[in-house]
């Protein structure tokens, strides 16, 4: 099985801790992962702001970096969601047939990170250590569009040392919504402030979700609020071992060691 | 009620206003929190909620695809059991027709010197058209006689919820409006009157008995119309609808031409969906139906032809319907049975409230609706696809199927292609410039690259100047909106990327040697 990485452009570029959390994850678990290089954005970003015309080349980018793979791993809720659910429609704005053929074909390969660990690896206990007080935030994208299901919940749970504590509201948006930030600036901060709340009733040190899109929203208002609670990609938690355990740093791991 | 949506700002402006309103953030979190919770419970134990959900989609899509043919068939059968048949293409002939049959049914009191007047039972289709303020400029009064609706006509508000038009109150402010405003209108509220729900509710009751009994004239929605049969079709929780469809003679119902079932066994999906979703029910306390007249000279030769009062009138209102039915992805908006569950769980409604979105249709269907009925020109209508975070809660709840976040990105779709139309006024938006510029450079992974060096490039600047802390604080210009409550990340010193093209040299979909690595000290 060839399986490729899509790190996502804002993961490559942002938080590159947790694509390298991904393959080290996937080669611990016996799987050899590829990142082609010549991928970039899924295009989301545009899309569900409107601009649907600017997306179609990015559509048929990815049609074209990825067809060569069985399967394509996306550390993204949001981003998997980009392409499952509407790449296909984008293709068919423009009336190319061939490339929505392609689009469909390549579709049910391409597995957000729980889903892949889960369904095609099969595991559910990933070896991983991470003795931290754990809240999880479910994104939208992760639970109503792609529909993960408590896949993430069923990894988290299996990770020894982890104290792994519910957060109320848990499925309320946290008011990220992509361009929303920028466009409705006071609903978003409404929200997300809600959101912060929940998070700190918990008396949880780590916000764990599987979109660093949304956890950067919440975390910069935490971190804004100075509440001492950090945010981290599942794919770091799920990454960290006995032997090489996760390393708090100085607020947010952007060191990217060799 | 004389105030109306009209010159409404932009939904992000109403929005800054609303979250900050300390009362109406806590009314309505305490009141969508417990609809929800109702709603929730009673769909839980609907074993099949989920067929449910499918055959009502089924059915109003059917419905829609052979709008022509029911609305013929309606009418027929309506006029069969006795009742007149209206057509209005918009809200002004709507509102003509209403106005002209309710001023000559109330021709004698004017010439007696009574003020003509019309009971109303609550209907979104006449608030759409403002009915009321026609029928006010005609010298007729409207009372509304639904609780919420009377809470709002009575302070001069505008309703903020569709199945709560006044959610956006607590019982003290209603005993507040009671109190002030009930003489004016009619019977007083009492002296003592508190603000206990039941005592509130007895105000209501005596103010409108008076109105009831003195009505000639009612005038109503409704949820159905069943095609089969011509039945109209009410559903309701205080009673006060059914006082106005069976007390006056003159009965006068507006529907939108959306609002058809073929049969009664289509209206009996929808009577379980409705009442789950809407009050979190599993019955709704009071449901009307009738059908045309029960007896009028000249029809069925004094035979009784149908079971409504002696004067029934329809008047089937299209009012921007056809336009949604013309675009392809949007149509599916139509099949909404107006429940406002989608409001319920939406989490931005939830902070801003229903006056935001500039309209009597607030919400998530209403972002949508509102900009396919009315047009997509107006500053607001252009802004109220963009109120939304594609969250999905809305299409989750929704009885109907309606993929609102799939129909909310489509009418963005729209409004970014009507700036970029020929002839659209003005330079492009910078907006439409980022946009094009950021496309542009995700297209090709070379050119993508490069711009990761600025980012990386920030990073070791930024690594510099904020003396390793890891974040940023307050920016200015249009990143503000970030980091006005939010701080950012310093962006990494090296993308992924980088770190792969190091670590992993032998990758054999790489399209070009590593050649993009640093650069920069």
């Amino acid at each position: 099985m060839r399986v490729a990485l899509f790190a996502t452009c804002f993961n490559d570029t942002m938080w590159p801790s947790t694509p390298k959390a991904v393959v080290t994850l996937l080669e611990r678990l016996g799987c050899a992962v590829e990142f082609p290089r010549a991928q970039t954005c899924c295009g989301q970003m545009f899309t569900n702001t409107g601009y649907a015309t600017e997306s179609v080349p990015l559509v048929r980018s990815f049609v074209e970096t990825f067809t060569p793979y069985d399967a394509v791993v996306v550390p993204s809720g949001s981003c998997t969601g980009s392409v499952r659910e509407q790449h296909a429609a984008l293709a068919r704005r423009v009336g190319d047939a061939g490339l929505e053929r392609a689009v469909s074909e390549l579709a049910p390969r391409v597995h957000e990170l729980s889903e892949f660990v889960v369904d095609v690896l099969g595991v559910t206990e990933v070896g991983a250590y991470f003795p931290h007080r754990v809240t999880y935030h479910p994104t939208c994208h992760s639970l109503r569009m792609i529909r993960v299901g408590d896949r993430p919940l069923r990894l988290l749970r299996a990770v020894r040392g982890i104290d792994l504590v519910s957060l109320p509201a848990a499925e309320e948006c946290c008011g990220f919504g992509g361009t929303f930030v920028m466009k409705n600036p006071d609903v978003s901060v409404a929200m997300g402030s809600d959101k912060a709340r929940h998070v700190r009733e918990t008396g949880a040190e780590v916000l764990v979700a599987g979109d660093n899109s949304c956890l950067a929203h919440v975390g910069g208002l935490l971190s804004r609020h100075r509440a001492g609670v950090r945010t981290l990609h599942l794919a770091e938690v799920l990454a960290a071992t006995e032997d090489a355990p996760w390393r708090p740093g100085d607020g947010v791991d952007h060191e990217v060691g060799s | 009620m004389s105030r109306t949506f009209v010159g409404m700002p932009a939904f992000p402006l109403a929005a800054r206003t609303a979250v900050a309103d300390a009362q109406l953030r806590r009314n309505l979190g305490h009141a969508t929190a417990t609809i929800r919770a109702k709603r929730a419970a009673v769909v839980s134990e609907v074993q099949d909620w989920e067929a449910l959900r499918a055959r009502g989609a089924e059915v109003k899509d059917r419905v829609l695809a052979n709008l022509d043919t029911y609305l013929l068939e309606l009418e027929q059968r309506l006029t069969e059991a006795g009742a007149t048949v209206h057509w209005a293409r918009d809200a002004d002939e709507a509102n003509a027709i209403v106005v002209t049959i309710a001023g000559e049914r109330t021709a004698a009191d004017r010439e007696a010197g009574r003020a003509p007047e019309v009971v109303k039972v609550k209907s979104m289709a006449t608030q759409e058209i403002g009915l009321n303020e026609a029928l006010e400029a005609a010298g007729i009064r409207a009372w509304e006689t639904d609780l919420a609706e009377l809470i709002v006509q009575l302070g001069d508000d505008l309703p903020s919820h569709i199945l709560v038009p006044a959610i956006h109150r607590n019982r003290a402010e209603v005993r507040d409006i009671f109190r002030r405003e009930m003489g004016r209108a009619g019977r007083p509220a009492p002296e003592d009157l508190t603000d206990e729900p039941a005592r509130l509710a007895e105000a209501a009751r005596l103010h409108l008995r008076e109105k009831f009994l003195r009505a000639k004239v009612a005038v109503s929605g409704a949820n159905f119309a069943v095609a089969e049969t011509g039945t109209l079709v009410v559903v309701e929780s205080e009673g006060n609808g059914r006082m106005c469809l069976t007390l006056p003679d003159t009965l006068i119902t507006v529907v939108g031409i959306e609002k058809l079932v073929p049969t009664w066994e289509d209206l009996a999906v929808f009577l379980q969906l409705l009442p789950r979703s809407s009050t979190g029910e599993r019955m709704n306390p009071y449901t009307s139906m009738w059908t045309g007249v029960h007896a009028r000279e000249g029809v069925g030769d004094g035979e009784p032809v149908g079971d409504g009062p002696q004067d029934v009138h329809v008047v089937l209102v299209d009012n921007g319907r056809t336009d949604v039915l013309a675009d392809v992805v949007g149509r599916q908006a139509l099949r909404c049975i107006r429940c406002s569950a989608c409001l319920n769980v939406c989490p931005v409604y939830e902070r801003v409230g229903g006056h935001a979105y500039g309209s009597v249709y607030p919400g998530p269907i209403g972002a949508v609706l509102g900009p396919m009925m009315r047009g997509r020109r107006g500053a607001l209508e252009q802004s109220l696809p963009y109120a939304s975070t594609l969250c999905g809660a809305c299409f989750d709840a929704c009885p109907v199927r309606i993929e609102i976040p799939e129909l909310l990105v489509h009418l963005r779709t729209q409004v970014v292609e009507h700036h970029r139309a020929p002839g659209s006024r003005g330079l492009p938006k910078p907006e439409a410039l980022a946009m094009r510029a950021g496309a542009w450079t995700f297209a090709d992974a070379g050119r993508y690259e490069k711009a990761q060096n600025a980012s990386t490039l920030a990073g070791r600047l930024g690594d510099r100047l904020l003396h390793g802390r890891g974040t940023v604080g307050r920016m200015p210009g249009p990143l503000s909106a970030w980091s006005d409550a939010r701080d950012a990340p310093v962006p990494p010193k090296q993308t992924f990327r980088q770190w792969w093209a190091r670590t992993h040299t032998d990758t054999p979909a790489d399209p070009r040697p590593d050649t993009h690595e640093g650069g920069v000290p």
